[in-house]
């Protein structure tokens, strides 16, 4: 398609490559921030920029001090453990409450489908802030502020919504014939959970269930709000490190997010590939 | 062989239908029906109680807390109780508010609540807090007639308004909040008017933060077009490796994209220094990216653009191209069979990609708080500063409420427009 046919006229053509031009641009827009960061955490001076010795490719303009900066802090070294906690501990409860739900929202039976399916997704609509201020207002009063629980449960809150839209996706067309099937086989529900419906729907849990990770290992707002200092994770350091003390190893925690989400992304490709072979969708 | 299963099979003419157990088939199939209702229901009831609780409730405690309003009616009662009868508002009430004023200010400030008190009248009448304090301090050791002893200490108690202010702030429930949210309050009187000039901040940022969301939705709109589009027409195996530009900063962190606008925006930062490298800007000539609306414009649009880029593309994917060629083939040329036949077939996308970004965009926090400076402040920094520095927890709860409100009726148009289920993720 991208082919110009022979007989273009050079308007045609002054146009065509104006449109690569212009989505190049937009790539280019997407992802160099991104790309940007990656050289600048290797610094070895304490600069945002380029130093003009970066530039020339000189060895002693690169160093690591900025990982091994960030790897020997206590601070940094404990919000990881806590992002990571709270995220898994939160990913189970979204995933397990969320897939449920989905299940019961794709029978054909279900009552108030559209308003249930509304109320269970706003969470990932209604904006952060409020839930925050909500969330604080809601705790302060049930002593749950600066609590390992109470960000789980708010994290959990913000998590499944995104787990209800991927399983209700895969959910799509599922034959309900084979649930009865294998109960007319003799399987009790449970088995028949585990041993037929999960294995075709365990490509949307699972990528629910990493973006449900991600929700919370990427969450600041409740953090800020209803956290205290014991409860650190990563994003509320590296708000920290951006309003307080600015340095440069916050390039190398983003670079190491952004590694971190390339390994997620291509999870997630993978998943996505293998659930449209077993649902027997040809990438179209 | 029964005789009911026998009449279940072959019913007489004018009986109705039975099941084998001798029940009317109606019955039995709405009870069926009935049970499959209640199985389906069972399994959302969990998550549904879960949401219920550690969601929905706290933010009806929230919108609660916009209009509640105990402070003074608990620690003022003497007061609120005697100013019931004062009706004129020109003249000052009379000896028996002073008395009660005085009583209740001693008793607020032996239990230490006083200075709740003083803050939460200060929110509504600038000047109050000294006036409540000062007063307080000295309210034991004053002598009838307490009247001209309180006009004696602060010239606040010959003024009608402070009265007004009690009075008013008396109520149990209260719109005061939402006044202050739209730059009103109320007079001596109880007529509702603006606020002094230089205390109305939140109409034009609530214009402000409507603005640059439209801003942004425009831009994400015009840059996301051309690369759906481009995404949708490409063989697959280039439009995969494509949208893994388009994926990668989805999935990253949003505190390291805000992290690397700022890199990029600073004034020394690399923008500036590539524009001075090439000799557009000098050296001293650099521009000021960051810390205002246009920077905070900036970032967010790449923050979003895959929200709009997304649902475009799953839109584009499904028109067939062969509509334009036929639009060609009429007679029409490129121009007019794009906007004639390709753009209106790509109108849910459009809409719900910007419908999508639009509510996103407005309730953001996290990229103007850190780009944003003082320029670039929108409402939900404003709400950050109430519930976090100025502790006017009414206030925030008011401006909350006014936003949420604005992002329901959006969220309520995109399920009627688009269906939430529809939503693409990734």
């Amino acid at each position: 398609m991208l082919k110009l046919p022979s007989y273009a006229s050079p308007l045609e053509r002054v146009w065509h490559y104006a449109f690569i031009a212009i989505c190049a641009g937009v790539f280019l827009f997407l992802i160099a921030p991104l790309i940007v960061i990656i050289p600048l955490s290797f610094n070895s001076l304490p600069y945002f920029t380029f130093t003009e010795e970066m530039l020339s490719l000189e060895k002693e303009a690169f160093s690591l001090r900025w990982y091994e900066d960030f790897w020997s802090r206590d601070v940094w070294r404990q919000s990881i453990l806590n992002s990571l906690f709270i995220a898994v501990c939160s990913t189970v409860l979204a995933t397990a409450l969320g897939t449920i739900a989905a299940l019961g929202l794709s029978r054909p039976h279900m009552p108030f489908r559209a308003f249930i399916m509304g109320l269970l997704i706003s969470p990932m609509i209604v904006p952060l802030i409020i839930t925050a201020a909500g969330i604080f207002f809601f705790y302060a009063q049930i002593g749950l502020t600066g609590t390992y629980l109470g960000i789980i449960l708010a994290h959990t809150a913000l998590g499944t919504p995104f787990v209800v839209i991927t399983v209700t996706a895969t959910l799509i067309g599922f034959d309900h014939s084979m649930t009865r099937a294998a109960a007319m086989c003799g399987a009790d529900p449970t088995r028949v959970f585990f041993k037929v419906i999960m294995p075709l729907i365990l490509p949307g849990v699972i990528s629910g269930a990493l973006f449900a990770f991600v929700t919370s290992f990427d969450e600041v707002v409740v953090v800020l709000f209803v956290a205290s200092v014991e409860q650190q994770t990563i994003p509320r350091q590296m708000w920290a490190g951006i309003r307080e003390q600015i340095s440069p190893t916050i390039l190398a925690v983003a670079t190491l997010l952004i590694v971190f989400s390339v390994a997620l992304l291509t999870t997630i490709e993978l998943l996505r590939r293998r659930s449209e072979r077993l649902r027997g969708v040809t990438p179209a | 062989m029964t005789d009911a299963a026998i009449t279940g099979v072959v019913p007489p003419a004018n009986e109705p239908l039975t099941t084998a157990d001798g029940r009317p088939l109606k019955s039995a199939l709405a009870r069926a029906e009935r049970m499959r209702r209640v199985k389906a229901m069972l399994l959302v009831l969990p998550l549904l109680l879960f949401i219920g609780v550690s969601f929905l409730f706290p933010i009806a405690l929230m919108l609660f807390r916009s209009v509640d309003n105990p402070l003074v009616a608990d620690h003022m009662p003497r007061t609120v109780a005697a100013l019931e009868a004062w009706d004129d508002r020109s003249e000052l009430p009379d000896e028996a508010v002073y008395a009660a004023l005085v009583a209740d200010l001693a008793e607020a400030r032996e239990d230490r609540t006083i200075g709740r008190l003083a803050t939460r009248l200060n929110y509504e009448t600038g000047g109050l807090r000294s006036t409540i304090t000062r007063t307080g301090r000295r309210a034991a050791r004053l002598e009838p007639p307490f009247k001209e002893a309180l006009i004696d200490l602060n010239e606040d108690w010959a003024n009608p308004e402070t009265f007004a202010t009690i009075k008013r702030l008396g109520n149990r429930l209260t719109d005061v909040q939402y006044l202050a949210a739209v730059d009103r309050r109320y007079d001596v009187n109880d007529n509702i008017v603006a606020q002094p000039e230089v205390r109305q901040i939140y109409v034009s940022n609530f214009i402000q933060t409507l603005w640059m969301s439209i801003i942004v939705t425009v831009a994400c709109l015009v840059l996301g077009y051309p690369v759906a589009y481009l995404l949708s027409i490409l063989p697959l195996r280039y439009s995969n490796v494509l949208m893994i530009l388009v994926l990668l900063p989805f999935w990253t962190s949003l505190l390291v994209r805000t992290t690397s606008w700022i890199v990029l925006l600073q004034t020394e930062g690399i923008i500036n220094d590539v524009l001075v490298w090439i000799g557009i800007l000098s050296d001293d000539g650099r521009i000021q990216l960051i810390f205002n609306a246009e920077g905070t414009v900036i970032a967010m649009t790449q923050i979003l653009l895959p929200f709009m880029i997304l649902p475009l593309y799953s839109v584009m994917k499904t028109i067939p191209p062969s509509y334009t060629r036929a639009a060609m083939s009429l007679g029409a040329n490129r121009y007019y069979a794009f906007w004639r036949v390709y753009a209106p077939n790509t109108l849910p996308g459009v809409g719900a990609g910007c419908l999508l970004v639009f509510i996103l965009a407005i309730g953001y926090y996290i990229t103007p708080a850190l780009v944003g400076g003082q320029d670039g402040m929108m409402i939900s920094n404003f709400i950050a500063y109430h519930m976090q520095r100025s502790l006017n927890w009414g206030l925030a709860a008011a401006l909350g409420t006014i936003l949420l409100l604005g992002v329901l009726i959006l969220y309520w148009v995109y399920n009627k427009l688009v269906g939430i289920e529809r939503l693409k993720l990734g």
